[in-house]
């Protein structure tokens, strides 16, 4: 089966005044319509690559990679338009914080009507119809009076939902999650992936979880990739997560705490040089 | 069903409160400039009587003015004066003050109202284009423009400007609001020239008096546009940072709507500030522009009157000018409960 997005040898890099940090560093790997989790610390170059999957790194980043296809479509050779019709469409993205992510003098009806109306000749109405659906769907009960509020009258797991509303109501083929729960408190947090998970199984589309909570992803995702510096560690299925050989991703693991494991000093997470590729 | 809620209840004003706060600023505003006028080593009497009057007529003259009273009770008596609308005697025109503001002020109004409209209506797509193509030549390109229009002096560009478009060129009009000629032919009205010439039908005065218009308003709106363009680059920048910037792109909209729509759309928000602000600032008049071309406007009148000692015109207009600060800026507030839903508390 054609893979729904292939990256390799993927290198992100932001040069300032003085120096060049190497956000990514040759991220390479291809997934289908499946759960694809990415775990790793702050600053291993997660979001950065969410981004430039959706070509949206801008300056002074600088993206290069051997290949970035998505369903058959180069990503690296797409001028604005093929962007446009890409983004919202067909790859959408879930953002960490609601409070940021919405804009705060819209209300969040004409918000998903625009994402909805962005692709398609909809009248205001039948978008209208169609957004209150799909807010009906991330099981906002009271899907008429939010359409009309605004974002700072709604709470973050309110939020969250809503903007999963925006970014599924065009049916994308790919979501990108990054770090969608972090914001919220974990009550809702599961609430939450429970409904998306609901919508991408439902819909059928890849999801890319962008995380740093590594029991949250191997719950909920197919494959886990574990990212250190830029660089893909080690990639594993979900399920044999425990199991993982790598030195880093053990180092992770043994890093959470327990509650089974009471009063114990959790050891100090090791980094290694050597794991990184020279280039 | 709820019934709908008024406009001005459905974006949260309370008019009492408004009421309230604006006698009480305005009150303050009369307070400190009247003892700041009695306080200043400024003799009205002698001002309006002359160096060479005898001690009895100077007596006869403090005594009229009333200033033999205490302070308070003098302040008291000029209140109930300014509420009746009479703030006193020009010494310097021999005309009732508020004769002479409302002569001068629409001549400021006038100027400094194109003036804005021209700050506004370019320095905002000057700063929307500097932020888009920052760094890139459109960028360089505007903020030399705007750099040259915020630092050299507006008198200095009056003078140029009218040595050039009129001295020269000649295809603009001379100093003044109209020519000599028109002077007087159309009933004011609004006081606005151009405004009350269209209300006559009197076509060709309008048509003179909008020529008049032109340079120094054009100047005035020059160093608008160089200030308003250059806060709008930088509240755009700081909002293309933002992460609801991203989401609006994620969505695939196109690029302008993402400028124009979503981070104009908070922009216009802290610029309310802004042109309020530089508005206001207009409005005082402004006594270099008004000087170099002969303007008879508020900035004028407040210089001469200083000048001359003129106590009840300083006062007079200095109210003037804060009342349009207080209204201004309740303007101001207005704008925001619209423009801003989390202001609507």
């Amino acid at each position: 089966m054609e893979p729904l997005l292939t990256v390799e040898n993927l290198q992100v890099s932001f040069t300032s005044h003085h120096r060049t940090v190497d956000a990514v560093r040759g991220l390479s790997f291809t997934m289908g319509r499946e759960k694809l989790g990415i775990v790793g610390e702050s600053g291993s170059g997660k979001s950065v690559t969410a981004r430039a999957i959706l070509g949206l790194v801008g300056s002074p980043g600088k993206v290069e990679a051997e290949k970035l296809v998505f369903d058959g479509q180069d990503l690296l050779a797409a001028d604005p338009a093929t962007w446009r019709s890409i983004r919202g469409r067909r790859i959408a993205m879930v953002m960490q914080d609601p409070k940021f992510s919405l804009n705060p003098v819209m209300k969040v009806g004409a918000q998903i009507v625009e994402a909805c109306r962005a692709h398609s000749k909809m009248s205001r109405t039948q978008a209208r119809e169609e957004a209150l659906a799909m807010l009906r769907a991330v099981q906002i009960r009271n899907a008429e009076r939010v359409f009309h509020l605004y974002p700072h009258q709604v709470s973050g797991g309110m939020g969250q939902r809503i903007m999963i509303a925006m970014m599924l109501i065009t049916s994308p083929d790919l979501l990108i999650a990054d770090e969608p729960t972090s914001a919220l408190d974990v009550t809702v947090q599961l609430q939450l992936l429970a409904i998306m998970d609901d919508l991408v199984s439902q819909q059928g589309m890849g999801l890319i979880f962008i995380s740093h909570d590594l029991h949250l992803v191997a719950s909920f995702c197919d494959r886990v990739i574990i990212m250190y510096g830029g660089q893909v560690m080690e990639v594993c299925d979900a399920a044999e997560l425990q199991n993982a050989g790598h030195p880093y991703t053990q180092g992770l693991l043994s890093c959470m705490p327990s509650i089974d494991r009471k009063q114990q000093v959790l050891p100090v997470l090791q980094r290694q040089e050597a794991w990184l590729n020279k280039m | 069903m709820k019934t709908t809620p008024s406009i001005m209840a459905g974006i949260g004003l309370k008019i009492p409160a408004i009421f309230f706060s604006v006698a009480l600023t305005f009150l303050g505003l009369l307070f400190i400039t009247f003892f700041i006028g009695r306080v200043v080593p400024i003799d009205p009497v002698l001002a309006a009587v002359g160096d060479r009057a005898t001690p009895e007529v100077y007596e006869r003259m403090r005594i009229e003015l009333g200033l033999h009273l205490p302070l308070y009770q003098q302040f008291w008596i000029y209140l109930l004066k300014v509420f009746q609308g009479d703030f006193g005697m020009s010494v310097l025109t021999a005309n009732p003050v508020l004769k002479d503001i409302q002569r001068v002020f629409p001549a400021t109004l006038e100027l400094a109202t194109v003036a804005t409209a021209i700050g506004v209506l370019v320095g905002i797509p000057f700063g929307i284009i500097g932020a888009v193509f920052r760094g890139r030549w459109p960028d360089h390109i505007l903020r030399v423009v705007s750099l040259f229009g915020y630092s050299v002096p507006v008198f200095w560009l009056g003078l140029v400007g009218l040595l050039i478009f009129y001295g020269r060129l000649d295809i603009a009009p001379g100093p003044g609001r109209i020519e000599v000629f028109y002077e007087g032919m159309v009933d004011p009205v609004t006081g606005l020239l151009v405004v009350d010439a269209l209300l006559a039908g009197e076509w060709d005065i309008c048509k003179n008096a909008l020529a008049h218009l032109v340079l120094p308003a054009s100047i005035l709106g020059y160093f608008s546009t160089a200030y308003i363009s250059r806060m709008t680059r930088s509240f755009m920048l700081d909002q293309l940072e933002q992460e609801y910037i991203t989401t609006a792109r994620v969505k695939g909209i196109a690029e302008w709507r993402v400028i124009c729509i979503h981070a104009l759309g908070n922009v216009r928000i802290p610029l309310i500030t802004v042109v309020a602000l530089s508005y206001a600032s207009l409005l005082e008049g402004s006594v270099l522009t008004e000087t170099v071309f002969a303007w008879p406007g508020l900035g004028m009148y407040l210089t001469q009157s200083l000048l001359s000692a003129d106590m009840n015109a300083v006062l007079g207009a200095t109210i003037v000018v804060g009342g349009v600060f207080i209204g201004v800026n309740l303007l101001s507030d207005l704008l925001y409960k619209i423009f801003d839903p989390r202001a609507r508390m």
